[in-house]
């Protein structure tokens, strides 16, 4: 039943045979460079080796051809309402204004508009694949670990893979509920009033939520009776060793992010100013 | 003599959130590898005890303790959770709640992983277990590729992977397997008793699905009292089981009706080791003869008919050309392996789940691309667990909640509600509020919810999940009630015994396909469908072969009709 | 602090992120204002902060957010993630002394529950989600001052009537029944 959502994709590649440790590691250097990083160059060389990624990873467009089509309309929408709200924001940030064309008031068009909204789209452009990969290539089962090896409390670490778990299984309950709500008339698809609409919500979440309250119960029992929590630290079953290859790869993105730092901040903006 | 491995002591318990004791003054040994049967109707504190004994009583369920338990020789005021969870394994009943690794694997190692053991450690360990527990090949599989029976053998392995464990606790194992593979269950606990000479305690309100295998002993509670403990034989030939409302065994039962003397010594525990006297067979056959009748047939006209349906779930066919029809009045069980499609072809004809191929009708109309909430009108559904369905504070709100969207006067709710409370005996409950109901009341709560809708067919799932035998009976009496005013009723069920006896047809699936659509009694004696899906032979059918009855069938049916006017007197 | 996260705390958290993320991904009301629906999701965030203190509700907003984001998206947006996280941590927080265990959840508690959530929310989506927009994104202050202050009207309005009633069912199921009798 897990429609439209994203989940982990077994394939033989390199990118899936590393450790989630490592994944967890570059997918975090990765994105906070993208954050934080406004240089065109830094991004599109970044833009570059993702797409090299996931080439090795062996994920195919078709798998994820559904969040991609989201994404995109997002991104659309988002320039847009960025030109609407903002028209100018370019010419502020590069300090000079060369029009393309003429507008109404302040919605002209300019190259500096242009080139910070190309910016923006590519920021998303690098996260995202990274994103994808680590969630397309990383079993859920090492995700726990992992973070529990970044130095997560192993507590935060089981309540990850608790929610990875039991999402499916509430996917289930939410629709039946969904479903036996509607033969008595609660249709949420329909389109009716809004406080209308409240009270079919609401008709839905409450069977959904406490019988997610009885299952919390069940849950700590089960695992105060198999001895969680007992000492400081755990091991775990699913952890992957880091191999060379780990090492060689963390390595990597660690001059990387160096290297990106180093030009985006050298000059005291974080914009790359061709104008 | 054999070491004492439990020891309760005068032993008192009272929840904080209650006035009366929940287990009274319980003065039980048991010894090191007995297998312990634990009997008791809803409520007597048969989970209490084995909380007790896992230690959830008092580091979870807070109460006051009088008097003394010891375990392996320690009083446990003196132990934390942690050192008896490493004495006493608990297989829970919700197998679902109790997987909590995201592949068996992983879910067998938690407590090893809680306990620091290395990992090249744990896989061998894992490894050695997944066979003991016949689970070797699914290591790697995510919990939702499992069966009922696989869960279940993950849980007994993640409990039996923690070497230490001395004690076994089994909370309902059969609760949620169809009839054969919960005796498989029990042969598998059975093994690994044999292999590792551990204490087992089962609670199990299936007894003679229980008694499947030998046990050492039973303690029957009632009222947080310990009323029996002793030989499984010395409890069947009493009174005790009748006394607490707790189903004996069948061939048991059938004897007893026939006024047969029941000694200890007769091989009682199991059907094939039986022995019955001259007398008491010739006792046997005259009680049947005495009052032979047979089952009424009608002439009925055909309410919903099914054809042709087909259901893949993206790739995978669930269900294949299913065709049947249900007439006006019936009372049909749909029965079968677990995962067989049983619950998805309830939800097709609801209309839940959008078929990819066939056709439904209802009184001669076509309602294949009816919506839900239309063929709500003619057909209800419960589900099995009350509280998915429960979403109002106070029973009146939620059984009035289907009409109120539909419309209605207020007045005209009112009556309906009112009418439909006291169809299903919650009348005098109106004014209370549903979390102050037990969960049988609950249950009925929601069927009345639908009822109020007056559909002409109510589906429901697994009536009888979760109550007692009591509370099983009055749940039934009150199904057959509605139905003898009219409504045609379908459920889904493993118990054997209520498709026996309360369904005059059931429809068998197997594997996403219908393998028979006949009499509850000629499905039960079929050997090669009981095979095919999972099911068991009753065991009145057994006994009636062993003492020479010509038509055991017409054995079962008798048995059957007047078992039920016995009880029937319970209400 | 968190060494000492009870079990039921953990599973809580756990529990409560996976409800999250289907809440957030399968029951949003539409406003009728493009693009701007009510959450459910934070309503329940809100009614999870006062169940179960402050540490569950801020991890149920940080993980469960991210994870919708992720599941949904395939990125996260961090900014609005921090903003559950915060919004989850200060309600159950201040929500503390609302005895919702015993049953109470009278006239009282729902003003005091609801000026909690309001202020926090305010702070969150009017001020702290925009400031991270502006610092982790660059985008336009405008654009993200008032995209917070939609996402902020209409998560107080779900946490002020869902949540609200979600609480008050949950304090009707904690009294006991005592007065109850059978009539005929």
């Amino acid at each position: 039943m897990a429609v439209n959502i994203l989940g982990y994709m077994e394939r033989t590649s390199p990118i899936h045979k590393l450790s989630g440790i490592t994944k967890l590691i570059v997918f975090l250097i990765w994105s906070s460079v993208a954050m934080l990083t406004y240089d065109t160059r830094v991004l599109l060389v970044l833009l570059i080796a993702s797409l090299v990624i996931f080439q090795l990873s062996k994920i195919q467009l078709k798998d994820i051809s559904f969040v991609l089509i989201i994404i995109l309309a997002f991104l659309a929408l988002n320039n847009v309402a960025i030109y609407l709200f903002s028209p100018q924001e370019g010419v502020q940030i590069y300090g000079s204004s060369h029009v393309i064309w003429d507008g109404i008031g302040r919605y002209n068009l300019t190259w500096e508009q242009l080139f910070y909204q190309m910016n923006i789209t590519l920021k998303y452009f690098v996260v995202i694949p990274a994103a994808l990969l680590f969630i397309l290539t990383t079993h859920p089962s090492e995700f726990a670990a992992s973070l529990n090896k970044v130095g997560i409390s192993y507590k935060i670490g089981i309540a990850v893979s608790l929610a990875l778990r039991y999402i499916p299984d509430i996917q289930r309950d939410f629709r039946t509920i969904a479903q036996v709500q509607q033969t008595r008339g609660i249709d949420l698809s329909k389109n009716e009033k809004l406080t209308k609409r409240l009270k079919n919500v609401i008709s839905i979440m409450v069977p959904l939520i406490f019988s997610s309250l009885d299952r919390i119960e069940v849950i700590s029992n089960a695992m105060e009776l198999r001895s969680f929590g007992k000492h400081k630290q755990r091991t775990w079953y699913s952890a992957r060793p880091l191999l060379k290859a780990d090492v060689f790869t963390l390595m990597i993105s660690l001059v990387l992010f160096i290297a990106a730092m180093v030009i985006t901040f050298h000059d005291g903006t974080r914009f790359y100013n061709p104008f | 003599m054999r070491q004492p491995i439990i020891e309760f002591n005068h032993f008192t318990f009272k929840y904080y959130s209650q006035t009366d004791p929940t287990l009274k003054n319980i003065d039980v040994t048991i010894y090191q590898g007995e297998k312990v049967l634990i009997l008791g109707p809803s409520g007597s504190g048969k989970s209490t005890l084995v909380h007790c004994l896992n230690g959830l009583v008092p580091f979870s369920y807070k109460g006051d303790i009088e008097g003394e338990l010891f375990i392996k020789g320690n009083d446990t005021r003196n132990l934390d959770i942690f050192t008896i969870s490493r004495m006493v394994g608990t297989v829970l009943q919700d197998t679902d709640g109790q997987f909590i690794g995201l592949n068996v694997g992983e879910d067998i190692a938690f407590s090893l992983e809680n306990e620091k053991v290395p990992q090249h450690v744990m896989k061998e360990s894992v490894q050695r277990v997944a066979e003991l527990v016949e689970i070797e090949r699914h290591i790697d599989h995510s919990i939702h590729e499992l069966s009922g029976g696989q869960k279940q053998r993950v849980s007994v392995g993640g409990v039996m992977v923690n070497e230490e464990v001395e004690i076994l606790l089994f909370d309902e194992p059969l609760a949620n397997l169809d009839p054969a593979t919960g005796q498989y269950a029990m042969e598998l606990i059975d093994r690994i008793h044999q292999e590792t000479n551990n204490t087992i305690m089962m609670i199990e309100h299936r007894l003679e699905d229980a008694l499947h295998i030998d046990f050492d002993r039973v303690i029957v509670l009632d009222e947080g009292e310990v009323v029996f403990n002793g030989a499984p034989k010395q409890l069947l030939a009493s009174h005790v089981l009748n006394q607490v409302h707790i189903r004996e065994p069948l061939y048991l039962k059938a004897l007893k009706y026939s006024g047969c003397e029941i000694e200890p010594d007769m091989g009682l525990e199991h059907i094939d080791t039986l022995n019955i006297a001259e007398d008491c067979q010739l006792q046997l056959k005259q009680w049947y003869t005495k009052s032979m009748e047979r089952g009424e047939e009608e002439a009925f006209t055909p309410l919903l008919e099914v054809n042709n349906l087909n259901f893949r779930y993206q790739q995978d066919p669930i269900l294949q050309n299913i065709s049947f029809s249900i007439q006006q009045g019936e009372m049909v069980s749909i029965v079968g392996k677990n995962g067989a499609g049983k619950s998805t072809l309830s939800k097709l004809i609801c209309g839940f789940e959008i078929m990819n191929s066939g056709q439904i009708f209802l009184e001669g109309e076509d309602i294949t691309n009816q919506t839900i909430f239309e063929r709500a009108n003619h057909i209800g559904f419960v589900l099995q667990n009350p509280n998915h369905m429960i979403s109002k504070h106070m029973i009146y709100d939620e059984v009035a909640l289907g009409l109120v969207n539909r419309g209605y006067s207020q007045k005209e709710i009112e009556e309906r509600v009112w009418e439909t409370l006291k169809v299903c005996g919650l009348y005098q409950f109106r004014n209370w509020p549903i979390s102050a109901l037990s969960y049988g009341q609950k249950k009925r709560v929601t069927i009345a919810s639908i009822l109020v809708l007056e559909p002409n067919i109510i589906i429901l799932d697994e009536p009888t999940a979760g109550q007692d035998f009591r509370h099983y009976t009055e749940m039934m009496e009150f199904l057959r009630q509605l139905n003898d005013n009219g409504t045609t009723i379908l459920f889904i069920t493993h118990d054997m015994h209520l498709m026996l006896e309360y369904t005059s047809r059931s429809i068998v699936l197997a594997d996403g396909r219908l393998i028979a659509d006949e009499s509850a009694v000629d499905v039960i004696t079929n050997d090669e469908i009981v095979d095919k899906a999972n099911l068991k032979r009753t065991s009145l059918f057994d006994i009636a072969v062993k003492v020479g009855i010509s038509d055991p069938k017409q054995f079962v049916h008798h048995f059957i009709s007047y078992d039920r006017k016995v009880r029937a007197r319970w209400q | 602090m968190k060494g000492n996260l009870s079990i039921r705390t953990i599973v809580a958290i756990g529990i409560g992120a996976a409800v999250y993320v289907i809440l957030g991904r399968f029951l949003t009301i539409p406003t009728g204002i493009p693009n701007t629906n009510i959450e459910t999701a934070v309503a329940f965030l809100a009614f999870m902060a006062v169940l179960f203190g402050p540490v569950a509700g801020g991890l149920i907003g940080l993980i469960g957010h991210a994870l919708k984001d992720v599941l949904l998206w395939g990125s996260i947006w961090w900014s609005w993630v921090f903003v559950s996280l915060f919004i989850g941590l200060f309600i159950g927080l201040f929500a503390r002394r609302i005895a919702i265990e015993n049953g109470e959840f009278g006239t009282k508690q729902i003003i005091s529950f609801n000026v909690v959530q309001v202020i926090v929310q305010v702070i969150g989506w009017f001020l702290l989600a925009p400031l991270l927009d502006i610092i982790i994104y660059a985008e336009p202050a405008n654009k993200v001052f008032t995209q917070g202050a939609v996402a902020g009207v209409s998560n107080i309005i779900s946490v002020g009537v869902i949540g609200t009633i979600l609480l008050a069912a949950y304090a009707k199921t904690r009294t006991k029944g005592n007065s109850l009798s059978k009539e005929a």
